[in-house]
Order: structure tokens, then sequence, then C-alpha cells
């Protein structure tokens, strides 16, 4: 019990300034990539910073309020992993605050940000097989949804769930909103509807959206962790070497693709869940028979 | 340290020019002159974006479009003008369309002169355009004392527009800049009244 209102305070506390430096490292290297000096490494922080000192133009003030509910529960979900309770509930919870910015992107009324709303939903659409199949997977080969049995049990899950892992690494690209699955809204300039989902965010109610989007980043990543956590201390450290691996391979995918069609995300993502975590629980479940 | 100037975010808007100046504000970004190490964002969004630069002539139907983009942005903000276009209207100057250059519409802090401007030239317009962005809080934080933090009303543009001021003076060098002083001085400088009754949330 201890433990888990420490680590829930620790994400609570610790996962904006992590997030932060991952986007910092992100911007870094994606700079040097391009044979850039690039920006510093606390970028991210001057942003936001910047963000919150300038004047306060909102479209509706019932953005705000969406935009903080959606904070809100991606908190509620980071907190909820970090206190190792039920990871389907965590996952049910993460499209909550995913429809809370749906919401927030649509108030407005602006077309562009209207559009990358309904973008966001088909990214949406597009990643919650992957994420629904990997509790599946957690749950057939640890036999339970809890996730601090999950993190305790005698072999990491990828050793058995190896096709799950490798779907839900594909999906983290369009959860993460990175190239080619940037869609609904891009972090770079000069997409066709402005900035879609935060067309309509600025100085405060964007800061808010880039520093919930820290903290959905960590919560990722330690759902990337999971895959590899087991009871042994060392694990952990593999599992922190395993989440700038996959880290990294994001950057390199964003770095090196072309922005697709959303049908087309649609369709290859649908299809490398099924052909990928899809077998992979099928031969689990054959195993377990 | 967490001073503003350090995430300076730029929204670039070509008004009626040949192109020229766009592509080397665009080469401004690209990995040979690397903007981006100053913090310097390309935007595109006006609601996020802290420096408007200005590329072309105004036309009549532009000027709307210019004013649109510079009420749309939060506060503390300044103005770039780009190339000869954008300062004095140009070679288009005498065009039967062009009303002149981008402070025909909106207050223009910044003058970068040439056809087209280099990227160094821009970069050092953007780089002088960052310092003053820097002052203006102080006046923002000013503003935001008096007013409240929410406000959804079109900026008045006698309350921002600081042409001929310091800042200015040294980047000025085109004839427009000096009718622009003039006019100012012509102008009073904050009109106090106006702010008090303005709509309070």
């Amino acid at each position: 019990m201890r433990n888990s209102i420490i680590s829930v305070a620790a994400y609570l506390l610790l996962a904006p300034v992590i997030g932060g430096l991952l986007d910092g490292i992100d911007r870094k290297i994606s700079a040097r990539m391009q044979r850039r000096v690039g920006p510093p490494l606390l970028q991210p922080f001057y942003d936001v910073s910047k963000l919150l000192k300038k004047q306060v133009i909102s479209v509706t003030n019932a953005q705000t309020f969406l935009l903080m509910s959606y904070m809100i529960f991606i908190l509620l979900t980071g907190a909820m992993f970090f206190a190792g309770t039920d990871i389907l509930l965590c996952m049910f919870v993460l499209s909550t605050a995913a429809m809370f910015l749906y919401f927030a992107a649509t108030v407005t009324g602006s077309p562009y940000s209207t559009i990358g709303a309904s973008r966001e939903l088909i990214q949406t659409i597009a990643y919650e097989p992957a994420v629904l199949m990997s509790c599946v997977g957690f749950y057939l080969v640890d036999g339970s949804f809890e996730i601090s049995k999950i993190a305790s049990s005698q072999i990491s899950s990828i050793m058995y769930l190896p096709g799950v892992f490798a779907a839900f690494v594909f999906i983290l690209t369009i959860k993460m909103r990175k190239s080619p699955f940037d869609i609904s809204t891009s972090h770079h300039a000069h997409q066709e509807i402005v900035k879609g989902v935060t067309s309509e965010m600025g100085a405060r109610n964007l800061a808010i959206f880039t520093v919930t989007e820290w903290y959905e980043n960590v919560f990722l990543m330690g759902v990337v962790g999971l895959f590899i956590v087991n009871k042994d201390p060392i694990s952990i450290a593999v599992a922190v070497a395993v989440i700038f691996a996959v880290f990294f391979l994001e950057i390199l995918i964003d770095n090196t693709s072309a922005r697709m069609k959303q049908y087309e995300m649609l369709k290859l993502s649908w299809t490398i869940t099924l052909v990928l975590a899809g077998c992979n629980i099928w031969v689990l479940m054959l195993m377990i028979k | 340290m967490f001073e503003i100037k350090r995430s300076p975010w730029v929204l670039h808007y070509d008004g009626s020019s040949c192109n020229g100046c766009d592509i080397e504000v665009l080469a401004c970004l690209t990995p040979v002159y690397d903007a981006e190490r100053f913090g310097i964002v390309n935007t595109g969004d006006p609601m996020q974006a802290d420096i408007l630069l200005i590329t072309g002539g105004i036309n009549s139907q532009n000027a709307p479009v210019v004013k649109q983009l510079y009420d749309q942005m939060p506060r503390p903000k300044v103005v770039c003008a780009i190339g000869v276009c954008a300062c004095t209207g140009g070679i288009f100057k005498d065009c039967y369309n062009i009303l002149g250059g981008a402070d025909t519409v909106i207050p223009v802090d910044i003058y970068v002169p040439g056809c087209a401007a280099r990227p160094q030239a821009i970069i050092d317009g953007i780089v002088k355009a960052v310092d003053l962005f820097e002052k203006r809080l102080e006046k923002h934080k000013e503003w935001v004392r008096i007013h409240g933090e929410v406000h959804d009303d079109p900026v008045d543009e006698n309350e921002v527009r600081e042409v001929g001021t310091e800042e200015t003076k040294t980047t000025t060098k085109t004839e427009t800049a000096k009718t622009e002083k003039a006019k100012s001085e012509t102008k009073p400088k904050s009109n106090k009244k106006g702010k008090k009754s303005r709509r309070k949330k």
C-alpha cells in the first residue's frame, strides 16, 4: 500500500519532468538526424512556461473545462497504472480521456479543429484493438489484470507476448501522433488542417495539452516497461533500456516516413494488430489448453 | 532562465509576394540556417504564434486577412515585415490593387529590407523581434492587471502601436518607417478611457 502511494506521488510529480525531457531529447535527436544543431534540451519547458505567460484567448470557456477534464483523466490513468491496479480499467479511463480531447476540439466549432477531432477518433479506433489485445495477453500470461501481479510475475510477459508487444509498439506511433500517423495534429508546421485538434488552443490551453501529452507519454512508456518487468529487480533496468530503444525507434520512424491517409492507417493498424497480436494470443490459448 | 524570448514561435503569412522572400523565410528553418536552435518554431497557427512574419505587399483582398491574423495572436506579439514589398510595397507599389506595405493594416515593429531578404537578414530581424517580444511581456502583465485574464475582444491598434520606439529605430531603414514614426508621434500614445470601458471577464 505504501509503495503504491509513493509510486503514484512519484508519477504525478516526476512525469512532467521526464515527459518534457523525453520531448526535448526527441527534438534534439530529430535535429541531429536532419544534420541540424537543434533546440536546447530544455526547450519544451521554455515553450510551456512561455505559453503560460501569454494572453489567454479562449474561443469558448467550455474548452478549458474539457481540456482540464482530459488532463485529469490522463492523470487518473497514470496514477492507477503506477498504483498497480487493474490494467483494463486504466485503458478504459484512457479512452474516456481521449473522448474529452475530442469534445475540447469540436466545441470550438472551427472547421480545422473539428476535422482534426474526427481524425482523432479514427486514430482512437485504429489503436484501441491493440490496446485491448495487450490487456487480454497480460491476463492469459499472468492470470490477472492486476498490474502489481503482472509486474511481479516469474518470467517477463514479453516472452509469451512478442507479437502483442510488436503490435503495441506499432500503435504507439499512432498514440503519440508521430509521423506517419500525425493525422489529427502535427508537431510540425504546414499541415493541410493547420494544427488539427490543437488549432484553437492557444497560450494556457496549449500548455495544458502539452503537459497532458507528457503525462500520457510517460504512462505509455510505463506500459512498454510492463512487458519487460518481472519479479527480478534487474528487469527494471532492462525495462528502462527497452523503453529508450522503443522511444528511439519512434523518433526514427517519425523522421523517415511521410504521412499516411487516415483510412490506410486504420487498415494497416488493424491488419498488424490482427496478424501479430491476434496470432500471438491464439497460439497462447492453444498452449494453455 | 525561463524567459519567453527562448521560445519565439513564428507565423508566416505570404501577402502578395513573388514567393522569393517566402523561400528565404523557409530557408531559415532548413538545416543550413537552423532557426530552431533559437527555439523558433514555424507554427502556422495564429493562436499559438508570437511573431508574425509578413512577406509581400498588402492588396485589397488580403488586408482583412492580415488584420484577422494579427487580432487572433495572443499578446505579447511582434510583427516583422520581411522584404521590401512588405516594408513599402516595393516594386508593386504603384499597382492598382496594392495598398502598400504591411504597416498599412497592422503595426509593424521590425522591417527587414531586401529583394529577396537574405536568410541572415531574416534571422537577424527575428532575433531583434525576440528582444522586443521579451520587453512586451512587462506591458502585457500590466495590461492583465488592469483588464483581467480572459479577453476575447479584438485588440485596439493604438494600444499596441510602438512604431518609432528605441528598438525599432535601430532596425528601420526604409522610408515607410520614417513616415510611421511621424504618424505615431501625432497619435496619442494610449487611450486610457477606452481601456477602462472595455468588457471584463
